[in-house]
């Protein structure tokens, strides 16, 4: 798994906020477009894509996208 | 003589989905009101959890997996006739539209709406349901009033058994037997404890409710034993609304 095609892969669950916004210390909470269904469309990603569950407390304590990568990094471990 | 219109004495009650949450607490408190039980789930050690914690000695429980049809005809045959059905046996799967499939959506149709069904016509085929017996199904306010959101495949589900509920409302009449459902908001009980929704979320949402908490499952319990029981004689077809003043708003 690679830190550049989460951060993508993040980067695609929003429909508004330019691509280039996105990087591994994204703070994505700040982000105005964040919001809790997007929070539950980045479980269904991170399923889909890397095959492993995260919960939500998972997201609530992460910063940046980086730190959501080191989740499911973890997870898959 | 018993003048309570409310009480459910002597009467047998069938309820789905008594290993826990909100099947456990009707379970329970019907055996209060002088059921006797027959309940079913499909975890044997909280099946028995919940009958050790039942009223009264004239009940039976039965492990069974009601998503499997020969199961379902083996259960059916082997009980005595009903006085009353209360189908709560129920799944809940949180994904947002995008990622819906066809897998989960039958999962979740499987369990919600077809085995409910598909057991009721069981029970009527041979003749296991009493004339002026009550069918209760534990719908939602989620797919009947509103939705919740990443919940389409529940919501749907959810509608569906209200469509149910009234169509066999209108079939079984003639017989006297009664459909209704309960339409709870948010209850507490483990239902959305897999985890995509944090504690702090839900106790976000609760202070959307007029009443400032989700309900408790004896609550919707208390709402099912006047269904089942012959305070509502002339009430079929209906939703009860049980949700704190959520869809007030």
């Amino acid at each position: 798994m690679e830190l550049q095609k989460f951060v993508e892969n993040f980067a695609e669950l929003f429909v508004d906020t330019d691509t280039a916004v996105f990087n591994a210390q994204t703070k994505f909470r700040d982000l105005e477009e964040w919001s809790s269904l997007i929070g539950l469309a980045l479980i269904a990603m991170v399923d889909e894509q890397y095959g492993t569950k995260i919960k939500g407390e998972d997201i609530r304590v992460s910063q940046t996208i980086e730190d959501l990568y080191n989740v499911v990094k973890l997870r898959m471990a | 003589m018993n003048n309570n219109p409310f009480s459910l004495e002597g009467k047998v009650i069938f309820v789905t989905g008594a290993s826990s949450g909100i099947g456990r607490a009707i379970a329970i408190e019907c055996s209060k009101v002088g059921a006797n039980l027959i309940i079913t789930g499909r975890n044997e050690e909280r099946l028995i959890a919940t009958y050790d914690s039942l009223e009264g000695k004239i009940h039976l429980k039965i492990v069974a997996d009601l998503q499997n049809e020969n199961d379902t005809s083996k259960l059916v045959d082997e009980l005595p006739e009903l006085d009353g059905i209360v189908h709560c046996a129920g799944i809940v799967k949180t994904l947002p539209f995008q990622y819906v499939n066809k897998q989960d959506l039958n999962l979740i149709f499987d369990t919600n709406l077809m085995a409910p069904a598909i057991m009721s016509q069981m029970f009527l085929k041979k003749k296991k349901i009493k004339k002026n017996a009550s069918i209760v199904f534990i719908s939602s306010i989620s797919g009947v009033m509103c939705a919740l959101v990443g919940n389409s495949m529940y919501s749907a589900s959810k509608g569906a058994v209200n469509g149910l509920v009234k169509g066999m409302a209108l079939d079984l009449a003639p017989k006297g037997i009664r459909v209704n459902s309960v339409v709870p908001g948010m209850i507490e009980t483990n239902i959305l404890s897999e985890g995509s929704i944090t504690q702090e979320q839900l106790q976000e949402d609760m202070k959307r409710y007029p009443l400032k908490r989700y309900g408790k499952p004896e609550e919707v319990a208390y709402a099912t034993i006047y269904l089942l029981s012959d305070a509502s004689k002339w009430v079929t077809g209906s939703n009860l609304l049980i949700d704190g003043g959520y869809t007030l708003l």
